[in-house]
């Protein structure tokens, strides 16, 4: 069978995904997560008097806590699979690609799974979100004083 | 308001993300990435923080504001104590994130078995 051929016949057969749909639950979802944010930041600041800075830190924790822990139980990942890129590019979903990727390799030890392989999935944003920080900063710290 | 803003700007993001997810064939790594180096780009003109401002802590979730942390704690270092901050102030705000999510994906992996 021919390349061309091939190709059509698999159009036919994959199933198509539903752009709209995903893009509106990756909306919804995701908007969530940022309006549960802003509703920990506020009670954070009202009820337990913390600042501002310190309030956003501890909402940070929770939100990777509860990514971390779902991610481990085994069913954020039905959760990631449904909401796609409403969990992804939240902070949750750093703390998904690292505790799925710390639990995949645990089976092969602690120093050569665990540790060599932690970073995996998520090492990626931290890499290039250091060297784009760094060239950006070094730019704007020369030419525009900072 | 701020409240809906915070929905607006997080839900938005996430669209795009999916949006680009569907129709590229790249993956949600490279998405993430994306995002990142995009944080840090806006933060390096000061647009990110009057985001900030704007939006609530809504703009702090996604992962945009990963590169924006880190560029900012960077450049307020290298304010104080001249080029050499820019590595030493790097981490300054971000720490709290990678450590919780370290720290958290070590124990959970201890608690939880993998699933098949």
């Amino acid at each position: 069978m021919e390349k061309e051929e091939y190709k059509k016949l698999i159009s036919t057969i994959v199933p198509k995904e539903n752009k709209l749909k995903n893009g509106l639950i990756a909306f919804i979802i995701g908007g969530l997560i940022g309006l549960l944010a802003e509703i920990l930041v506020v009670i954070f600041q009202s009820k337990f008097n913390l600042s501002y800075k310190e309030s956003t830190s501890v909402m940070m924790v929770i939100l990777i806590f509860f990514a971390s822990l779902f991610t481990a139980m085994g069913f954020f990942d039905n959760l990631v699979s449904f909401a796609k890129a409403g969990l992804i590019v939240p902070i949750t979903g750093f703390a998904h690609a690292m505790t799925s990727s710390i639990i995949d390799y645990k089976k092969e030890g602690f120093v050569t799974g665990i540790g060599s392989n932690a970073f995996k999935l998520s090492g990626s944003v931290i890499l290039y979100g250091v060297v784009s920080a760094y060239v950006f900063g070094i730019v704007r710290y020369l030419f525009f004083g900072g | 308001m701020i409240f809906l803003y915070s929905f607006m700007f997080a839900g938005t993001l996430c669209l795009i993300g999916q949006i680009i997810l569907d129709n590229t064939k790249l993956t949600p790594g490279h998405v993430t990435t994306m995002f990142v180096i995009f944080g840090c780009f806006l933060d390096s003109f000061g647009i990110y923080d009057k985001f900030i401002k704007w939006f609530g802590a809504g703009t702090l979730v996604p992962i945009t504001s990963f590169g924006h942390s880190l560029i900012h704690g960077a450049l307020d270092k290298a304010h104080e104590s001249g080029i050499l901050g820019l590595l030493s102030g790097m981490f300054n705000l971000t720490s709290t994130g990678i450590v919780a999510a370290i720290v958290f994906g070590f124990i959970f992996s201890l608690l939880f078995k993998a699933k098949d």
